[in-house]
């Protein structure tokens, strides 16, 4: 099975405040570490269990810069076969339409059995995959967090919604998942991995080998977009109880008692 | 001006909450606008629904197709392109269905895509303005979008606060001839139901939650022993589940449960979106956390800035203190 | 030859040990006997050339006694195993059965020999004494001394028969044995001492991911670690044959003991039955599959703290701990990672600690306005600074042992010690990441802290985390001699240079827990020791088990962050046995071990009744200053 698997690289967040820079337009990147959008990692190792189940290759590709290759190497370091990287000048400031729209020309360049993409990244957005799968005609289901290969003809997926209740589908191939973390266990990646791709090389691509019409995508014909970047006013928020350790203990175990958190 | 619709969901014959919710969003977008509500199902729940919504909509277009039975994305978004008119503008919950419906439809119907709104601004010609989160709720962005042709818009559940208008009797338009045959690539089989745990959560009237904050599985116990003090259990936020330290049955949020307990301590928790979601009716909130700027303080009622590794025990210790001088103070009365 | 012929380890379990030794020296002593008696068969009165005369007949003396000595404890030790069963010869369900039938199997065997030599001997004595014809001097009291009195009467042809009988049976037993050694624990009478006198002499630095391959060619190696049988060393897999199955190894394992899956016993057992299994002596070997799901578990191999019980206590001085990482090291290769360990290793390679906290707030716990009135710490940069003070990652991050480092730099400064911190450029000292086989990162973590030592040009390092002092004294090259903090107050202790406050509360009973690394790996036991008798008034006590018998805490660095299967806390045995040796203050020398055992003080319900505090911690706050 030929999979393909959309990724992104991201800030890594967990540790940080993420900080607004001064001109409110983005956030402070100089103490940031970028890594591979976590969701992303769940879907390669998945695609990676699956084509050591039924044979097959994985791809990986990304659209962004230079600086978004590291995120390549290291799913490729994980054991993905094939990185591409597309990026032009032509491409940047694109929306989510225009970034499915220039994954449906790669996508079509070649052929897929099966796409997954995270089912969402750092802005929340959770678009790319539902888009590309309408832009291509093909099924989709998002919040995957179980495949199973049926045959070559189909797959039989589980969706996660709510209460933890699973929704199982059948979906024909070819198609696309975005794929929701907890569905397996990402194998580690060490440094030693990742020095022996360091020479693998990348094809970069760009909107000719895809023959993209520059004005379609990227900034210009993007229709929707930040307009800027802000911590929101206060609303009266939390009453926080300051002072001693033990006199904040009596505060708070007098105000739960009142609200009936006392069985 | 666009046509405002909002896609309902029901369950059982009962519209669901969302429904006023998106009506409210609907009017921030404009006020002189009435928005459509859109359903789509089979038979009698189906037209429950429909009828249930007459109190808050004025119209209501009711989409049946024994396909429709059973929520299947793929299917209602065929249906919905077939029966929207050009350069609508839908509102959706952004819950799991709302993710698998709404992008999709957006490229189908050729209108632009914005998700998980929490504010709307408003509109200006053909630029809407609307507010969304990055990162986990830390920063807020606004975002501008272009619906001269159209936009599917999913709604973050709970931000919009439903609004007192005039009431109004609405009428059902049944638009089920409109839609043509339906298949799709993607068949609903089943659902599986999670296995209930040892603790049903739902049911909890005091809860202890933790979240990344407790650090490792082993101090999971601090938690229960709070819990055991309070006469509370222990629910969790994603994360905790992930990494394998709690059952999923206590998970607390948008693809966890839904409790509604009257007290609700936040162990731990940032305070992202998709766990507050899963909290509901309104509880006292108290939030315990490292870090002073955690979201989590936005919507706890009462805030605490410690590590809850030492403030956990010390809370238990004080609490079982004041229920046992409870119990002599009754005895010796 | 100490731990060869010596049999230096083996009165560490005093009952067996004695026994060992006992049996060894009979099977030196009767080495030769043996030989003769086989010559015996063939030349009726055989002498070995020097042996006639005096030397022959002190010899049959001894070995007389030696025979009667070894029938002796041949007796005790079946005994032991069938009516005491010490706890460590149990083979728990999940590896098998148990071994006493082999074990009793073996023991009566030796036992059969000495019994057909005394007996063979014996009645040669009879029936010469029968027949008035000179008596071969049997040593009073001993087997054959004895056998003879109980055969004087015996008719001669009987005697005959005997003789002969036992002459084959042993013979039989003899040649028997021998073919039978290799297949089972006894070969390690033959493999001893080759395991021995090639077992590593330098315990300390852990064994190149391939001998011969210099880190900068790391790269051509095509797949590290351990992953088959065939991956082992040679040297790795004569340990699996000599391992004489004693169990002292798994008996001071702290994992072991609170049921974690490892038992390094069984590690080495079930390596050799597999070796047994896969590669007979007649017929093909069959092909190797992987160790890790066929006969090693992953969280088995996971469970060590690399404490070093095992290695210290063997007494074939069996190698664990570069098993184990070699063993890690191929899991790593395969990705075969626990996501708990996931987690920290990519914050190391990102942010140079653990705990995915910010690079540059590496040296903001030297920045409190309180610490710095009583010390301001230098960032040691090229400056002049003759002492480094390397605090390595938890102390600089975790809240509560960044007192550590506070009063580590307070003493420091109190002894005038010009000395610096790392501070930003410090990033973790790599020593459990290369323990737990991520032998890449270690390099790139030691290459840049190696580069940041080096540039600011300082004499000597000093530290309060062993895991870094053990780092930096065997696992880094080419930098500057490193002491820990305990070494160098035990010095000013010595030459009188530092007073002591009394102790406050002179009801408190204090006992040193000593930290595997400072301890066990680097011998440095009585440095602490002179530092606590040296504060007046401070009563302490030893545990049962302390020095190079200490029980692990539960393990450092990446361990902290590694969720095991275990019936009860590591950390919760050791504050039971402080509080069984009648302490309540614990105090310990290593960051980890604090951390550990506060954690296991909580755990166990044993707060208020016992404390814990870090030597520095301890002596800063009772030097007397003159301010």
């Amino acid at each position: 099975m030929e999979i393909l698997v959309c990724v992104k690289r991201v800030p890594d967040t967990s540790e940080n405040e993420i900080q607004l820079n001064s001109s409110g337009t983005g956030i402070e990147t100089d103490d940031l570490v970028y890594s591979i959008n976590e969701p992303d990692n769940y879907a390669v190792e998945e695609a990676l269990q699956i084509v050591s189940k039924v044979g097959g290759k994985v791809t990986v590709v990304t659209i962004g810069g230079e600086d978004d290759e590291e995120v390549l190497r290291r799913e490729m370091a994980m054991g993905a076969h094939h990185g591409v990287l597309i990026s032009d000048q032509a491409f940047s400031g694109s929306d989510g339409r225009s970034l499915a729209a220039i994954l449906k020309a790669f996508v079509q360049k070649a052929h897929y059995d099966l796409i997954l993409c995270g089912v969402q990244a750092d802005d929340g957005a959770a678009q790319v995959g539902g888009m590309l799968a309408a832009m291509l005609d093909y099924p989709f289901a998002s919040l995957v967090n179980s495949i199973e290969v049926a045959d070559v003809e189909k797959l039989k997926v589980s969706r996660e919604i709510e209460g933890g209740n699973k929704e199982i589908h059948e979906i024909d191939l070819p198609c696309v998942l975005s794929i929701q973390t907890g569905i397996n266990e990402p194998r580690y990646v060490g440094m030693r991995g990742i020095r022996q791709v360091a020479s693998v090389p990348i094809p970069t691509l760009g909107p000719a080998d895809l023959d993209i019409d520059p004005r379609t995508v990227g900034k210009g014909a993007a229709k929707v977009g930040r307009v800027d970047y802000f911590i929101p006013a206060f609303g009266k928020g939390a009453e926080m109880l300051q002072g001693k350790r033990e006199d904040i203990v009596d505060r708070l175990v007098e105000l739960v008692a009142a609200k009936g958190g006392l069985n | 001006m666009p046509r405002i619709f909002t896609y309902i969901a029901h369950k059982a014959g009962v519209a669901d909450d969302s429904a006023a919710e998106l009506a409210a969003a609907a009017q921030k977008i404009d006020a002189t606008e009435s928005p459509i509500a859109i359903l789509t199902g089979w038979g009698s729940d189906l037209d429950a629904a429909c009828n249930s919504l007459r109190a808050l909509y004025a119209e209501i277009w009711k989409v049946a197709n024994e396909s429709l039975a059973y929520p299947n994305a793929e299917l209602v978004r065929q249906a919905l392109v077939a029966v929207l008119p050009p350069g609508s503008v839908l509102l959706v919950p952004h819950d799991h269905f709302g993710l698998d419906l709404s992008p999709g439809l957006s490229i189908k119907t050729n209108s632009c895509f914005v998700s998980d709104v929490v504010d709307i601004e408003g509109l200006q010609g053909t630029a809407l303005k609307v507010v969304r989160q990055e990162f986990g709720g830390q920063l807020s962005t606004h975002v501008r979008c272009d619906i001269s042709s159209g936009a599917v818009i999913t709604i973050r559940p709970g931000a919009f606060k439903p609004q007192e208008s005039a009431p109004v009797v609405g009428r059902v338009a049944d638009k089920s001839s409109e839609i043509g045959s339906l298949s799709a690539r993607r068949r609903y089989l089943e659902t599986v139901v999670a296995e209930a745990g040892d603790v049903d959560i739902a049911k909890q009237t005091v809860l202890v939650s933790v979240g990344r904050g407790i650090q490792e599985q082993g101090n999971v116990a601090i938690a229960q022993e709070l819990a055991d003090a309070m006469g509370a259990a222990v629910s969790c936020s994603r994360p905790v589940v992930d990494a394998k330290w709690m059952p999923k049955s206590r998970q607390v949020g948008t693809s966890g449960k839904t409790v509604k307990p009257k007290v609700y301590l936040a162990c731990g928790i940032s305070g992202a979106f998709q766990h507050l979601a899963g909290i509901k009716g309104n509880p006292f909130i108290v939030a315990i956390n490292k870090n002073p700027k955690a979201p989590i303080f936005q919507v706890a009622d009462v805030g605490i800035v410690a590590d809850i590794l030492e403030f956990l025990p010390e809370l238990t210790n004080k609490i079982r203190e004041v229920r046992a001088g409870k119990t002599t103070a009754a005895h010796a009365s | 030859m100490q731990f060869w012929l010596g049999q230096w380890k083996h009165p560490r379990y005093p009952t067996a040990g004695i026994l060992h030794i006992l049996i060894f020296a009979g099977f030196i002593l009767l080495a030769s006997r043996a030989f003769a008696v086989l010559v015996l068969g063939v030349t009726d009165n055989f002498v070995f050339p020097t042996f006639s005369g005096r030397l022959g007949h002190t010899y049959g003396i001894v070995r007389d006694y030696a025979a009667t000595v070894v029938f002796l404890c041949m007796v005790i030790a079946a005994t032991r195993r069938l009516v005491f069963r010490p706890a460590r010869y149990a083979v728990p369900a999940k590896f098998g059965k148990a071994h006493t039938a082999d074990a009793i199997f073996l023991l009566a065997l030796i036992a059969i020999l000495m019994l057909a030599d005394s007996l063979f001997e014996a009645s040669k004595a009879a029936a010469n004494l029968q027949q008035q014809q000179p008596v071969e001097f049997l040593a009073v009291l001993s087997l054959p001394w004895m056998l003879k009195s109980a055969l004087s009467s015996t008719p001669i042809p009987v005697l005959q028969n005997v003789h002969l009988g036992s002459y084959f049976l042993h013979e039989i037993t003899f040649f028997f044995l021998l073919c039978y050694r290799p297949f089972g624990i006894q070969f390690h009478v033959e493999t001893s001492l080759f395991s021995i006198y090639f077992s590593k002499l330098d315990r300390e630095a852990l064994k190149p991911v391939r001998w011969g391959v210099p880190d900068e060619r790391i790269d051509e190696v095509k797949s590290l670690g351990v992953k088959t049988f065939e991956d082992f060393t040679w040297k790795h897999m004569l340990d699996f044959y000599s391992c004489a199955d004693c169990g002292r190894c798994s008996d001071q394992c702290p994992a072991n003991a609170v049921g974690r899956p490892l038992s390094p016993r069984f590690l080495t057992i079930k390596a050799r039955d597999y070796v047994f299994r896969h590669y007979p002596v007649l017929g093909s070997a069959t092909n190797s599959k992987p160790l890790i799901g066929e006969l090693y578990s992953e969280d088995e191999i996971w469970s060590c703290t690399t404490c070093g019980a095992c290695e210290q206590e063997c007494p074939l001085l069996v190698e664990y701990i570069d098993k184990i990482v070699d063993l890690r090291r191929g899991m790593m290769d395969d990705g075969n990672v626990p996501q708990s360990i996931q987690k920290p290793l990519k914050a190391l390679e990102s942010r140079g600690n653990p705990y995915g906290k910010l690079g540059k707030k590496r040296a903001d716990w030297t920045k409190s306005e309180e610490f710095r009135k009583a010390c301001n710490v230098k960032i040691a940069d090229g400056n002049g600074v003759n002492t480094l003070f390397f605090v390595d990652s938890i102390t600089s991050y975790d809240d509560r042992i960044q007192s550590i480092g506070r009063a580590t730099a307070k003493i420091l400064d109190h002894f005038g010690e010009n000395f610096g911190i790392l501070g930003p450029e410090e990033k973790d000292s790599g020593h459990e990441v290369r323990r737990f086989g991520e032998e890449t990162l270690f390099m790139a973590l030691r290459e840049h802290n190696v580069e940041a030592i080096q540039s600011c040009a300082v004499r000597i390092i000093v530290t309060a985390d062993p895991h870094a002092y053990n780092a930096l004294k065997h696992d880094y090259k080419d930098v500057p001699p490193v002491e820990h903090i305990s070494q160098l107050i035990s010095r000013e202790v010595k030459a009188g240079k530092i007073k002591f406050n009394p102790i406050k509360n002179e009801m408190d009973v204090y006992t040193y827990h000593d930290p595997c690394y400072l301890g066990r790996h680097n011998h440095i036991y009585d440095e602490p020791r002179n530092v606590l008798d040296a504060v007046p008034g401070l009563k302490r006590v030893e545990m049962s088990r302390c020095r190079e018998r200490s029980f692990c805490c539960g393990g450092g660095g990446l361990m902290l962050f590694y969720e095991p299967k275990e019936d009860q806390r590591i950390g919760v045995r050791r504050v039971q046995m402080a509080a069984e040796a009648g302490a309540n203050v614990i105090v310990t020398a290593c960051p980890f071990c604090m951390v550990n055992i506060e954690d296991a003080i909580k755990v166990a319900g044993m707060e208020g009744k016992m404390t814990a505090i870090d030597l520095a911690e301890l002596v800063d706050q009772q030097i007397a200053r003159d301010n």
